[in-house]
């Protein structure tokens, strides 16, 4: 199974149309990768739906690189760290 | 057929704008979740007279002021058809009354039926649109909410509210292809002004150039034009239909 670096990394590609070999975890969403707010919110929700769990307002607000998103699952989704 | 493959969500949809609104989508090729609240038998009927019309309907009934209620209703479209692509906010509720003797659960009633139901389905359309990085978004307003109307402070409250959401929305969400428009009626023959008294009628029809009363027809295809492809670049805009009476 891929890791879950590998899961977020695909899915932020897809989402914000930039290569995956670009994406490192430390690579910030907004900084690095250009997201917009909305880009954010639908990067949440994709996540949300890969991952099966649920990032509140909060917890989002401080994802701010992809290895944070990466920390978050790891420490939230059942079937993620295997 | 201007909207074939396409899924719509009408509220409101057994009532006389609504319903028209719901057959026309249906005769350019939408398939239609119909949402009522408590006219189950009209919905049903609405239904049998799309399907029997070779269309794809389907009723579904809900409190839009519930959000739960309101997030079921939108769903019922992928449920029931795989996909959603328009949602009509019609549905709207109206309990006129000067202001000094306006109960607090009729101005609350008004603007939950009218105002918070709409964003409620907008928020939960908006997951299905952005995925697919496309959808169209129609919320019926009125022109009491552009000039008010004496006797309706809720009303034109929650109507003129609507365009200011339809607004917000439409900016929030256009790079993604989403468009968000809303559209007026004026003095329309449906439910809502059947039981006018004859003067105010006769007031009314000295202020609309065109001369006559709208019909449920006239909203309908402004609707499915805004629904259409060729509306694919207005966003943001309120159409009105409503005989020339408001103009700006």
């Amino acid at each position: 199974m891929a890791s879950v670096l590998d899961r977020v990394r695909s899915r932020v590609a897809h989402q914000l149309g930039v290569e995956e070999g670009s994406i490192s975890p430390e690579s910030s969403f907004v900084e690095d990768l250009g997201a917009d707010s909305l880009d954010i919110v639908e990067l949440v929700m994709a996540l949300e739906d890969e991952f099966k769990i649920e990032i509140p307002d909060e917890q989002a607000e401080k994802i701010v690189t992809v290895g944070d998103a990466v920390k978050f699952i790891e420490s939230h989704a059942k079937g993620a760290a295997q | 057929m201007r909207l074939r493959d396409r899924v719509a969500v009408v509220t409101g949809a057994s009532g006389g704008i609504g319903r028209r609104i719901a057959t026309a989508l249906a005769q350019e090729g939408a398939a239609v979740v119909a949402h009522y609240w408590r006219s189950a038998d009209a919905a049903r009927a609405l239904v049998a007279e799309i399907e029997a019309a070779g269309g794809r309907a389907h009723a579904v009934g809900g409190d839009l002021a519930n959000p739960e209620e309101a997030s079921a209703v939108v769903a019922a479209a992928a449920a029931t058809f795989g996909q959603l692509d328009i949602l009509v906010n019609n549905a709207g509720l109206a309990r006129d009354g000067l202001v000094l003797r306006m109960s607090d659960d009729a101005w609350r009633a008004v603007l939950d039926a009218n105002l918070s139901g709409a964003f409620f389905c907008i928020r939960a359309a908006l997951r299905d649109f952005l995925r697919q990085r496309r959808g169209r978004i129609i919320n019926i307003t009125s022109t009491a909410g552009q000039v008010g109307n004496a006797g309706q402070a809720n009303y034109v409250a929650a109507k003129a509210g609507l365009i200011g959401l339809t607004r917000a929305v439409a900016r929030e969400v256009g790079s993604r292809g989403i468009t968000v428009n809303a559209v007026a009626p004026g003095f329309i023959d449906a439910g809502m002004t059947g039981g006018l008294p004859e003067e105010i009628v006769a007031r009314y029809m000295a202020q609309i150039p065109l001369g006559r009363a709208g019909s449920p027809e006239d909203v309908a295809a402004a609707v499915v034009f805004l629904a259409s492809e060729e509306a694919a670049y207005i966003t943001g805009q309120v159409l009105n239909v409503d005989g020339g009476m408001v103009m700006h």
